[in-house]
């Protein structure tokens, strides 16, 4: 697990007495608005179109069951009683009261958390694989890594005031379920020819307005030089990067602009200064770190459960969600189980508090004690024995959290949109809640297969639609909501930016437009085998155009 | 010019508000103020300054909107989600104008 130690304590002990002083003379009038506003944002808190939003890190995703009781206990006192889960694996609330959020912010550090570095121009909550440590495929936990560019990124003092905000992701898997590519620094754990582990580093990625896949910076980076080189690129960009147009700020304009290969000049020559300072990470101190998350202690089991087995003849709920819900762990006799916060026709990411401690005690009994958050907004129990997953399934079920639909048409990327957020020009979760009543049938979800929708209601992009393989934006046309679709984007290791396929639809044409595009697909497609993606891949936009603006 | 209301979010709950027709600070849309020419919308700018000063309200701005048999009307779709509340539902099935709204109550606190 993260390790908040002593350093963590103060600091976070420091901020909760400084911004509960801050907020008292806010109320009181000795700080006005504009001068508040920077501190409230340095803690996390937004105003939104309704009330203060309040969103809180969960380092990596990574979190236990004292830590998710803690969020439903603010969620029932402090909120509305509900959650919601974002798409960088924080936790955002949508009711709090001015007055009350340094007590939450106090109750939230009893549990070792904090909401610092979730908004602001500075180096946001690193992200991460929401299997890190139970995946197959992984090299290496990406979360060690993660670990120490938290400590490091912490309240950094050179790094507090970048031009613009700065996300990094960390993956240690051959598939990229963190996006990385699409991150201010994206950094994949790979092995060189020597069977070295390293980072392959990618730079300049990101969504937004100006959508970039990141470039490579530097195909392999020993690990021990992961915070000179992290600091070398980010200096470079707060030296140089761009501080008069906000639109144009963030670091992948920079290297859109200047090249990779200046940027990669200027990065290695600073890093050729810096490399063998005190940022040179011994390797021992990553050990340490390490031990952190040495994995729980598994036990030895066969690789099948014939009580699992015979469940899922018996149950064909339970096979369904076993079916779109359930990988592989690395440990025999382990699963990862996800549990989808998409159930039919509800707001996605959005969990009550009673549902909250539901998972806290499905993980505490069956999980080892770790839940994990994901960018797509679910939630993940990752060690789970096979022959418990019919129980935790139950558990799930009694809750309505047993929807069986990840990766499908109805597990979508949804930002909050127009009925929250202050930013957007459309709204984004009556249009999702649309498509998950209209692909109800999970048989139909199944047939459709695997199909990444996400959905944004503003060009900000919160809602990750351009690497969606069905992107949707709403766009603000003469006070009316309108959506473009956008098709091909893709998250992984084979990221994408999707195109716009055409003219934008109204608010009441929106879920048509999609199933003409999905039934378009399911017309060409070469087989079931054929993902949504490979098809569009092969056939390109022509003939959904062809059908959707008929 | 067109008809012009002022709202704002309360500086405590953060809920949106806007400035009545009984000269005060209320949570309801169809209470508010309309005014139609600028010596009116001075006096609201006024009123929201004021009401900054005295730690009542944050970012204030006019806002068009028409008038027709219903009342006030708000002309953009965000404002008429800011005067409802969220239009769907949300943590236990809680409608955007529940009673146990924390932004409901009176605004001068």
């Amino acid at each position: 697990m993260y390790r908040y130690d002593e350093f963590d304590y103060d600091f976070v002990q420091q901020r909760v007495a400084q911004f509960g002083d801050q907020v008292e003379r806010r109320i009181e009038g000795d700080l006005t608005e504009d001068q508040f506003k920077p501190l409230r944002l340095m803690n996390g808190l937004y105003l939104q179109l309704h009330a203060y939003m309040l969103r809180v890190a969960i380092p990596y995703g990574t979190f236990n069951s004292v830590q998710m009781r803690k969020l439903a206990h603010i969620a029932r006192k402090y909120d509305r009683g509900y959650g919601h889960f974002t798409t960088r694996q924080n936790i955002q609330y949508n009711w709090p009261v001015l007055k009350d959020v340094p007590a939450i912010l106090k109750e939230l550090a009893e549990v070792e958390m904090h909401a610092i570095q979730t908004s602001g121009n500075c180096i946001r909550n690193t992200t991460s694989d929401q299997y890190a440590g139970a995946a197959a495929d992984e090299i290496e936990d990406p979360r060690v890594y993660c670990e120490i560019i938290r400590q490091w990124s912490s309240l950094h003092p050179e790094f507090t005031f970048l031009p613009r905000k700065f996300k990094v992701a960390v993956t240690g898997a051959t598939t990229d379920r963190a996006a990385i590519r699409v991150h201010d620094i994206g950094l994949a754990i790979v092995k060189n020819d020597d069977g070295e582990v390293g980072f392959e580093v990618h730079v300049g990625g990101g969504q937004g307005r100006t959508p970039m896949i990141g470039k490579v910076v530097r195909e392999f980076l020993p690990k021990e030089h992961l915070l000179s080189y992290l600091e070398a690129i980010l200096r470079v960009y707060n030296q140089i990067g761009r501080r008069d147009n906000k639109y144009k700020a963030r670091i992948k304009i920079l290297v859109h602009e200047t090249g990779i290969d200046e940027i990669r000049r200027l990065v290695e020559e600073e890093w050729n200064r810096i490399k063998d300072t005190a940022l040179n990470l011994p390797l021992e101190e990553v050990d340490r770190i390490n031990d952190y998350f040495a994995p729980p202690t598994f036990e030895t089991l066969d690789a099948t459960s014939r009580s699992f087995e015979v469940k899922r003849f018996e149950d064909r709920g339970f096979a369904t969600w076993v079916r779109a819900n359930v990988v592989a762990h690395k440990r025999p006799g382990y699963a990862i189980a996800n549990i989808s916060l998409k159930p039919e026709g509800e707001a996605p990411g959005d969990i009550t508090d009673d549902q909250m401690e539901v998972v806290a005690d499905l993980a505490e009994k069956y999980s080892f004690d770790e839940i994990r958050a994901t960018h797509e907004q679910n939630l993940v129990l990752p060690h789970v024995k096979l022959d418990d997953l019919y129980d935790v399934f139950l558990g799930l079920q009694k809750s309505g959290l047993a929807t069986g639909n990840l990766g499908l048409i109805s597990d979508m990327i949804v930002c909050p949109g127009l009925d929250y957020c202050a930013l957007a020009n459309a709204r984004s979760i009556p249009v999702a809640q649309a498509i998950s009543k209209r692909f109800a049938d999970i048989e139909r979800q199944y047939d459709i297969g695997e199909l990444k929708l996400k959905i944004s209601g503003c060009i900000n992009a919160c809602g990750h639609h351009h690497v969606g393989h069905i992107g949707i934006l709403g766009v603000d046309r003469k006070g009316e909501e309108y959506y473009q679709i956008t098709l091909g984007g893709n998250a992984n290791e084979n990221a994408a930016i999707g195109k716009i396929i055409g003219p934008s639809f109204a608010y009441d044409k929106i879920v048509d437009a999609v199933e003409t595009v999905v039934n378009t697909y399911l017309e060409i497609r070469d087989g079931a085998e054929e993902s949504f993606l490979d098809a569009y891949n092969r056939v390109g936009m022509a003939p959904f155009k062809e059908r959707l603006y008929a | 010019m067109s008809l012009q209301i002022m709202t704002a979010n309360r500086l405590l709950g953060g809920g949106v508000v806007y400035f009545g027709e009984n000269e005060e600070w209320t949570d309801h849309f169809a209470s508010a103020k309309a005014v139609e020419d600028n010596d009116g919308a001075a006096a609201l700018l006024t009123e929201a300054e004021k009401a900054e000063a005295n730690q009542l309200i944050v970012g204030p701005y006019l806002i068009k909107v028409e008038r027709n048999e219903a009342g006030l009307q708000p002309l953009s779709v965000k404002e008429g989600i800011r005067a409802k509340g969220p239009t769907v539902l949300y943590g236990h099935g809680t409608p955007a104008n529940s009673s146990e709204s924390v932004s409901s109550g009176p605004v001068k606190e």
